[in-house]
């Protein structure tokens, strides 16, 4: 009994059907598909039809469970037929096998959104880049400085310490570009004491320029950490809240790889606060549910924003987007520009 | 949006979006779809369609010219205004033609209907091309290692000022030209550029000398935009590092600073009778400010980079907001002075209907009104 009924089902669905079943229902099988193929049928024709039927209509409980896993069985035999098929097919084409599609995700199919940034950093933050970054200095940098860049460049991930040999910034950015760097980051000395941070993004800007105090090398730190290792940190940025303070901030964004390796249980942090920026270099601990252990790995350092230039750096001719005026704009203790 | 737009200020900005400020009602609005806008229609270039002030032309950096009617309050007309390298480096109206110059030196005037347009090779590196208010068959060009030249657009073979540089220096060395922008003085045939290394120069093609006749230095950054006071006495200019000076034509000296700029001006444009002056850069802020005391009149924060800017020529900025017809008959007859402006007044005034079925402007605006009245009288 069992059997005429799941052939009944055949007939209204072909495809599922597996092949060589042959029955006595097969003749209404085919009926149907000449009644559609051919316009107007005839009354008698209508007649011959067998009643259309699907899973759903079987009102006996327990039957309807049975055909149902039935239904489900044969789909998932076919699926995995299809999928054996296609993969043998693949490795007989070999090299020439059409690339596999592409999964279709809720995060690919993502609706237009008009209010996307298309800044400078959009193509990072599409993951189209992945940031390389050149760290050098002003002409002859003394210990400490040169201290720093290394210490800067065992945190900031695929950086590459270069000596400036006298070479003007104005040079080193075509060539930076025709080796894809995505960053390029001068400090200035004075006096043996780092003063000045130049983060230019490459290649068509910005630039900012700031103040760099409070330098701590890792060596001077207390009750600091071992070295740091060579996972990706994590970056946080704190409070950074205006046009301009999004603008810098996903510049110090873009200066690390997207994905966190989060086993390193590293953190850079870019804090704002009355427009000072502190960096700090952790690692972290959970020690319990909640608590968390931090301890710091330096360096730190303290940044002051003094200008934003549109373009890559260009002091003489570059147009500025910002730039801070000290006697014009500090009038209030309670403005902040970032 | 079905009554007429009537904005003070238009700011066509980097990411191709064109933009209205009501200063008086203190409103803006973006009046491009901002779903369909991509970077490369960056507005490089504006100006007024018809001198009634009622049509904006847009020049985009993919090379179209956007006509924007105020009165039907939508986008009527798309002219396709490709040719030459770079993008739209001024723009101009006359006689229903559309003047372009683009970046590599291609001027051209597209006459409406007619397919064969005038061209003209102006030289490399245009800055900026500024057509002449007075003399509509005028246009000045200049840019880097371009040395201004005026042109006539009905003799275009050659120019009918082409200037001088300057001696060679004290070293014997040639001294750079780098003209970032330019305009012509009213009631005059004098022109005023200022460049990229600081100097603002006075050119008089009326009289035999092709060199400057005035030199003016300010600051030691690049000077990005300029225009004349309605006086046409001073010019105001803006740097790259924010610091707008008005600079007085006769002796060269700065008169007075305008403080609040925190980045590169693009476009200043100095209003045609008040002594007001609007400006715009990449600090995303419109700002107006009072030319006579330096007070930072209005600060409008527009979102994206602004590249250029278009100030209204009408005054009377309150009053168009919230007069009656009635009162407007009561002004006409014990004001005589108005009678000289009729045709423009029954075109206000039929705008004016238009706009009282609205309800009335809200809050009270703080525009020097009262000054700018009394000068109207003394002047008449």
């Amino acid at each position: 009994m069992p059997h005429i009924i799941y052939s009944a089902w055949g007939s209204t669905c072909p495809a599922a059907r597996p092949p060589g079943s042959v029955n006595n229902s097969c003749k209404y099988s085919d009926a149907p598909a000449e009644g559609h193929g051919a316009p107007g049928p005839s009354l008698e024709q209508d007649v011959l039809l067998p009643p259309t039927f699907s899973v759903s209509e079987i009102k006996n409980k327990q039957r309807h469970h049975y055909m149902f896993l039935k239904l489900k069985q044969d789909r998932r035999r076919e699926k995995l037929a299809l999928k054996k098929k296609r993969k043998k097919e693949r490795v007989a084409l070999g090299d020439k096998a059409p690339p596999k599609p592409v999964p279709k995700t809720i995060e690919n199919q993502r609706e237009h959104d008009e209010t996307t940034e298309t800044d400078e950093f959009a193509p990072y933050f599409n993951k189209q880049t992945t940031p390389k970054i050149l760290i050098t200095t002003s002409d002859r940098p003394r210990g400490r400085t040169v201290k720093f860049t290394e210490q800067l460049s065992s945190i900031i991930p695929n950086s590459q310490v270069y000596y400036r040999r006298g070479l003007a910034l104005k040079k080193i950015i075509p060539q930076c570009i025709a080796r894809d760097f995505t960053d390029l980051i001068v400090l200035n000395e004075d006096r043996k004491v780092p003063n000045g941070l130049i983060l230019s993004h490459l290649p068509d800007g910005p630039t900012a320029h700031f103040k760099m105090s409070n330098v701590r090398l890792r060596k001077e730190m207390k009750r600091k950490g071992k070295d740091p290792t060579e996972h990706q940190p994590e970056v946080i940025l704190n409070n950074f809240t205006t046009r301009l303070g999004h603008s810098i901030g996903r510049m110090f964004a873009s200066l690390v790889p997207h994905e966190p390796q989060f086993t390193g249980r590293q953190v850079a942090t870019f804090h704002n606060q009355w427009d000072y920026i502190f960096f700090r270099f952790h690692r972290y601990l959970f020690k319990s549910e909640k608590r968390v252990g931090i301890q710091e790995l330096g360096p730190r350092f303290t940044l002051k924003l003094r200008s934003l230039q549109k373009g890559t750096f260009d002091s003489k001719y570059g147009e500025y987007e910002w730039v801070h005026k000290r006697h014009e704009m500090d009038t209030s203790r309670r403005k902040f520009h970032l | 949006m079905a009554a007429p737009v009537r904005n003070h200020v238009w700011v066509g900005t980097e990411t191709g979006i064109l933009k209205g400020i009501n200063l008086v009602k203190k409103q803006a609005a973006n009046y491009t779809d901002v779903s369909s806008v991509t970077r490369d229609q960056e507005v490089n270039a504006m100006c007024w369609g018809d001198p009634q002030e009622s049509e904006i032309l847009m020049g985009c950096k993919d090379g179209t010219v956007k006509v924007y009617s105020a009165e039907k309050s939508k986008f009527t007309e798309f002219h396709d205004c490709r040719g030459g390298e770079g993008v739209f480096r001024g723009l101009g109206v006359v006689d229903n033609a559309i003047i372009t110059c683009v970046e590599s030196g291609l001027l051209k005037v597209w006459q409406e209907g007619a397919s064969d347009s005038l061209e003209l090779q102006v030289g490399a590196g245009v800055q900026k091309m500024r057509h002449c208010d007075a003399h509509r068959q005028k246009v000045g060009t200049g840019g880097k290692e371009n040395d201004l030249k005026i042109w006539d657009l009905q003799k275009p073979e050659e120019p009918i000022f082409r200037a001088k540089n300057l001696r060679n220096d004290w070293l014997d060395l040639r001294v750079p030209v780098w003209i970032r922008d330019l305009d012509f003085i009213p009631d005059s045939d004098k022109i005023v550029t200022c460049t990229s290394y600081h100097q603002i120069r006075v050119y008089d093609p009326s009289s035999p000398q092709r060199r400057p006749v005035l030199e003016a230095m300010y600051g030691e950054d690049p000077l990005t935009a300029l225009s004349i006071t309605p006086d046409g006495r001073s010019v105001v200019v803006g740097n790259s590092h924010g610091n707008i000076a008005v600079i007085d034509l006769r002796k060269g000296s700065v008169l007075c600073t305008l403080k609040g700029c925190a980045g590169s001006p693009r476009s200043i444009q100095c209003h045609k009778s008040m002594p007001l002056v609007a400006s715009c850069g990449l600090d995303r802020f419109l700002r107006v400010h009072h030319l006579n005391d330096k007070e930072l009149l209005h600060k409008v924060y527009l979102k994206s980079r602004l590249n250029s800017l278009l100030l209204t020529s009408r005054d009377k900025w309150e009053e168009e907001e919230r007069v009656a017809p009635v009162d407007q008959d009561v002004k006409d007859e014990e004001d005589e002075v108005w009678d000289g402006m009729e045709t423009v007044e029954e075109k206000t005034a039929t705008k004016r209907q238009a706009v009282t079925r609205e309800p009335d402007a809200d809050g009270v605006v703080k525009v020097p009104s009262s000054k700018k009245q009394k000068k109207k009288k003394k002047v008449a």
